[in-house]
C-alpha cells in the first residue's frame, strides 16, 4: 500500500484537471502533470482524480498509474538514480550494476526508494549514451562505464556528503 | 435472412451481436470464461471462445460480429489444443484447493479443466507468492489467488453500479483485479451488492458464509432459532435443488426449514406488507406537506449504503422505514417472546434468508443493535447458503410436503411477494396508497407499466384526480443518474424506487449462480407475479395479520410505537480515504 508523506494541495490538482477540461481521454497527460508537481503520484491524488473525473474511479485511475512504467507511486529520493538497461548497457553488464545498487541501498523486491528517502532507483531503457555503456544518471549527471565497485563509491560519496 | 455456416451446417441469424450468440442459439457451444451476455462492454480476454473462420484464421467469437456467408468451425484439433494450453496456463497460476473452495461444483474453470482433460503439467511457472485473502467485507470474500483476470467483476461493478470499486492494477503477470492500491473492500465504497461474486466464473469472489454458525445454533439445545425468508428466495432456490428456475417453493420452504431445525418459520413477505403500510402512509404525508420529495424507497441495503457513502446530502429523501428484513427482525425480537411459549429474549436467535449479500451488512448496522448488544438479526444467509444446508441435510424437494408458516407473522399478500422484483415495491405501495387516498377499492391491482425488467421505468398514475409520477430504476448506475436529475431540479416524479441489482432482488448477489442470464431472471420474476396472482389477498392492508398487529400493538401506520419499532435513521458514512467532492 502506498503512503503519502506530503500534504496534498488539491486546488493545484483542480487547476490541472480544469486545464484539461476534466476529459477522460486526457487522463495520462493529467497524471504526468500531477507527477511533475509531486515527483510521484500520491494515493490521495489518484483518489481525488478518480472522484473528480466523471466516468472514472480511484481504482481505474490507479490501474492506469500502475500500468505505465513512467508513473511512480513512491516518493522519489533526494538522489534519483537511473540505471540504463538498454541493449548496449545490458550486454556490457548493467544487470550487475543494478544488483550492486539494490544491495548497497538495501532495496528489496518491489521497493525503489530507500527508507531514509535519500535515494530512489529507476530502470530506464536506452539513455542514448551507448558509447558510455553501462551508464547511470544521478540527478541528471551521467556516470559512464559503471561497475559494481564504481556505483558503490558514488553512493558512499553522496552519503558522506549528506552526513557532512 | 442472413446465414453463417457453423461446422458445416447453415445457421440463420438476425440481431445476434456476435458469432458466439449465433453458435449458442443453434445448439452448438464453445467454452467462455470472460463472456457474460448481460455485460455490454466487449472484453475478449480469456480466448476460450476462439473459432476458426475461413479465410480469417482464429477469431474470438465473443467479439466477432456475424457476417452473411461466414464459414466457421468451433472444435478443430488446433482450437482444442489452444484451449487446453490456455487452461493449463490458468491452472498453473490457480490455487487448486478445489475441495475447500466455495465455488466447487459451480466453477467454470473446474468444469472446463475436466472437459479438456487438463492435468497439472509442471510446464509452466506458478505464482510465487500467496496473496492475502480479503475477508474485511461483511458480504463477500476476495481471494486473488483464484482470479483468472476475466474482468467480469470489474465490468459488473462499473456497468451495474457505476462504482468501479474494482479495477485492474499493474500489468503483465503482476496484474490484479482489486480495489485501489490493494485496499480491503471494507475500506472502499463497496456497497456489498455481491454482483461481482454472482458473475465470477471461479472462486475468486465468493459470498461470506455463515452456514457453520447457523448449524451450530440449530444444534444448540439452549437456543430457539427463528427464521424468515425474503420474497425472491422462494422462486430461485429450486435451481440448486434440481428444480426449474421460477418454481415457487414457498410451502416446501416452510416445512424444509422446520425439518433442518428452525423452531419458528416466518415470511419476510409479511414484513414487506408491513413496510408498505408504513411507507405508503409516509409517502402520502410527504405528498401532503410537499417535503422531501421524491421519496426514495429504502428496502435495498446496497442503495442505502450508496447514498450514505456517496450522497449523504440526499438522505432526507430516503424513506425512514426499515427494510422488510429489519422490520421482521424487530418484530421477532419484540413480539416472539410474547406470542410463543418457550421463547425468551435470552434464548432467541434470529436468522434471515436473503437473496442478497448486502443484507449481511445491513444486519450489522449500529441502528439495529439492541440494548443488550445483540442485533435484531443474528445471522443472514443467502439463498445459496441455505440451498447448501438443504443439500447437507439430504432433502429431496421433489418429495417434500408443504406446510404453512407460523402465525402470527407468517401470512402475506401478493403485494408483499412482488417486493422481490424491480417495480414491485412501487406497485405494492400504490395499491395501498390508492385506497387510502380515494377511499375506494382498487379493482385492477396489476400495474403493468411498473412490471418488466427494464432498468428504467417511469409511470404516471391518476389517483382520482391526484396525479402521481413514479420512477423505478434498477442498478445504481441508473440511480446515480436520478440523483443528478434531482440535484439539477429536473426530476418531476414524487417517488423513486431503487434496487441495486439488475432486475431487482430476484437477481441478487446471493441468489443461485446464473451467470446473470437474462432468461433466468425473467423466470424468477414470473414466479413472483404468479405468486401474487394466486394470493388470497393482493394488498398489504388486507393481510389479516397486519390488521391485527396494528389493532393490538401499533395503533396505526406511522404512530409513535410504529416509529420506534419500524423506522430508522441514516448518517453520512463517507470514507476517510475518499475526498468529499460535493463542496467546491
Amino acid at each position: 500500500m502506498i503512503k503519502s508523506t506530503i500534504d496534498i494541495d488539491f486546488s493545484k490538482i483542480d487547476d490541472i484537471l480544469k486545464s484539461y477540461n476534466y476529459e477522460k481521454s486526457s487522463l495520462i497527460a493529467i497524471l504526468q502533470k500531477v507527477q511533475e508537481l509531486y515527483k510521484y503520484l500520491p494515493e490521495e491524488a489518484i483518489t481525488y482524480i478518480g472522484e473528480r473525473m466523471e466516468g472514472l474511479s480511484p481504482a481505474t485511475v490507479y490501474g492506469v498509474a500502475t500500468f505505465y512504467a513512467q508513473f511512480s507511486l513512491e516518493p522519489k529520493g533526494k538522489y534519483e538514480i537511473k540505471v540504463c538497461d538498454g541493449t548496449a548497457c545490458h550486454v556490457r553488464g548493467s544487470s550487475g550494476v543494478l544488483a550492486a545498487i539494490k544491495e548497497k541501498l538495501n532495496l528489496e523486491k518491489g521497493k525503489f526508494t530507500t527508507a531514509d528517502g535519500l535515494f530512489s532507483l529507476e530502470i530506464v531503457s536506452c539513455l542514448g549514451a551507448c558509447g558510455l555503456a553501462p551508464a547511470i544518471v544521478v540527478n541528471g549527471t551521467v556516470h559512464p562505464q559503471m561497475t559494481p565497485d564504481a556505483v558503490s563509491t558514488i553512493i558512499d560519496t553522496l552519503v558522506s556528503k549528506e552526513r557532512g | 435472412m442472413s446465414k453463417i455456416i457453423i461446422n458445416g451446417r447453415e445457421c440463420e441469424y438476425t440481431n445476434e451481436k456476435n458469432v458466439l450468440e449465433v453458435i449458442r442459439n443453434h445448439g452448438f457451444n464453445v467454452p467462455t470464461l470472460c463472456y457474460r451476455k448481460d455485460l455490454i462492454k466487449d472484453f475478449g480476454a480469456c480466448r476460450m471462445c476462439l473459432v476458426e473462420v475461413e479465410g480469417k484464421g482464429l477469431q474470438a467469437s465473443c467479439n466477432l460480429p456475424p457476417r452473411d456467408g461466414m464459414v466457421i468451425k468451433t472444435h478443430t484439433e488446433k482450437i482444442r489444443k489452444i484451449r487446453k494450453t490456455i487452461l493449463e496456463l490458468l491452472i498453473a497460476n490457480h490455487d487448486r484447493e478445489c475441495t475447500a473452495c466455495e465455488k466447487s461444483g459451480n466453477c467454470e474453470l473446474q468444469k472446463y479443466a475436466l472437459e479438456y482433460d487438463v492435468q497439472p503439467t509442471g510446464k509452466y511457472l506458478t505464482r510465487e507468492v500467496h496473496l492475502p485473502i480479503d475477508k474485511s467485507s461483511p458480504a463477500i470474500v476476495r481471494d486473488a489467488n483464484k482470479c483468472v483476470l476475466c474482468g467480469a467483476c470489474v465490468r459488473a461493478c462499473e456497468e451495474y453500479q457505476g462504482l468501479e470499486v474494482l479495477g485492474f492494477a499493474n500489468r503483465g503477470s503482476q496484474t490484479l483485479a482489486q480495489p485501489i492500491a490493494g485496499k480491503q473492500l471494507a475500506q472502499t465504497e463497496c456497497v456489498n451488492c455481491g454482483q461481482c461474486a454472482a458473475i465470477c466464473p471461479v472462486g475468486a469472489i465468493t459470498i461470506k458464509s455463515q452456514v457453520e454458525q447457523v448449524w451450530r445454533e440449530l444444534h444448540n439445545p439452549n437456543t430457539k432459532v427463528v427464521v424468515q425468508f425474503a420474497p425472491s428466495v422462494r422462486v430461485a432456490i429450486g435451481e440448486m435443488l434440481g428444480l426449474e428456475p421460477g418454481t415457487n417453493l414457498t410451502d416446501k420452504l416452510y416445512s424444509a426449514l422446520r425439518f433442518i431445525g428452525f423452531d419458528l418459520v416466518f415470511d419476510t413477505n409479511f414484513s414487506a406488507d408491513l413496510t408498505i403500510m408504513e411507507e405508503a402512509h409516509e409517502f402520502l404525508s410527504r405528498l401532503e406537506k410537499g417535503e422531501n420529495l421524491p421519496l426514495f424507497t429504502s428496502c435495498c441495503p446496497a442503495w442505502v449504503r450508496f447514498l450514505e457513502l456517496k450522497h449523504p446530502d440526499m438522505l432526507n429523501h430516503l424513506s425512514s422505514c426499515k427494510s422488510p428484513q429489519a422490520m421482521m427482525g424487530s418484530i421477532i425480537k419484540e413480539f416472539v417472546p410474547k406470542y410463543y411459549e418457550g421463547f425468551t429474549h435470552e434464548n432467541l436467535v434470529s436468522v434471515s434468508i436473503m437473496p442478497c449479500t448486502a443484507k449481511k451488512g445491513e444486519a450489522l448496522r449500529e441502528e439495529f443493535k439492541r440494548a443488550d448488544g445483540t442485533y435484531d438479526i443474528d445471522y443472514v444467509l443467502t439463498t445459496q447458503e441455505l440451498a447448501k444446508m438443504f443439500n447437507t441435510a439430504g432433502l429431496n424437494f421433489k418429495k417434500i410436503v408443504g406446510e404453512k408458516a407460523d402465525s402470527p407473522f407468517g401470512k402475506y399478500s401478493g403485494a408483499g411477494t412482488i417486493f422481490g422484483v424491480s417495480g414491485g415495491v412501487a406497485e405494492a405501495a400504490v395499491r395501498t396508497a390508492y385506497e387510502v387516498v380515494t377511499g375506494e377499492t382498487l379493482k385492477d391491482v396489476v400495474i403493468t407499466p411498473m412490471r418488466g425488467l427494464d432498468r428504467v421505468k417511469t409511470v404516471e398514475l391518476d389517483l382520482k384526480g391526484k396525479k402521481l409520477k413514479v420512477k423505478i430504476v434498477n442498478t445504481l448506475k441508473e440511480a446515480e443518474k436520478c440523483i443528478k436529475e434531482i440535484k439539477e431540479g429536473k426530476a418531476d416524479y414524487q417517488m423513486l424506487e431503487v434496487m441495486a441489482c439488475p432486475g431487482g432482488c430476484i437477481n441478487g448477489g446471493g441468489q443461485p449462480i446464473s451467470c446473470n442470464e437474462p432468461i433466468i431472471r425473467e423466470q424468477r420474476a414470473q414466479g413472483l407475479y404468479d405468486d401474487d396472482e394466486k394470493g388470497q389477498w393482493r394488498k398489504s392492508h388486507e393481510n389479516p395479520e397486519i390488521k391485527e398487529l396494528y389493532a393490538k400493538h401499533l395503533d396505526r401506520p406511522n404512530s409513535h410505537k410504529a416509529h420506534e419499532l419500524l423506522h430508522t435513521t441514516y448518517s453520512n458514512k463517507r470514507k476517510d480515504c475518499y475526498i468529499s467532492v460535493g463542496e467546491e
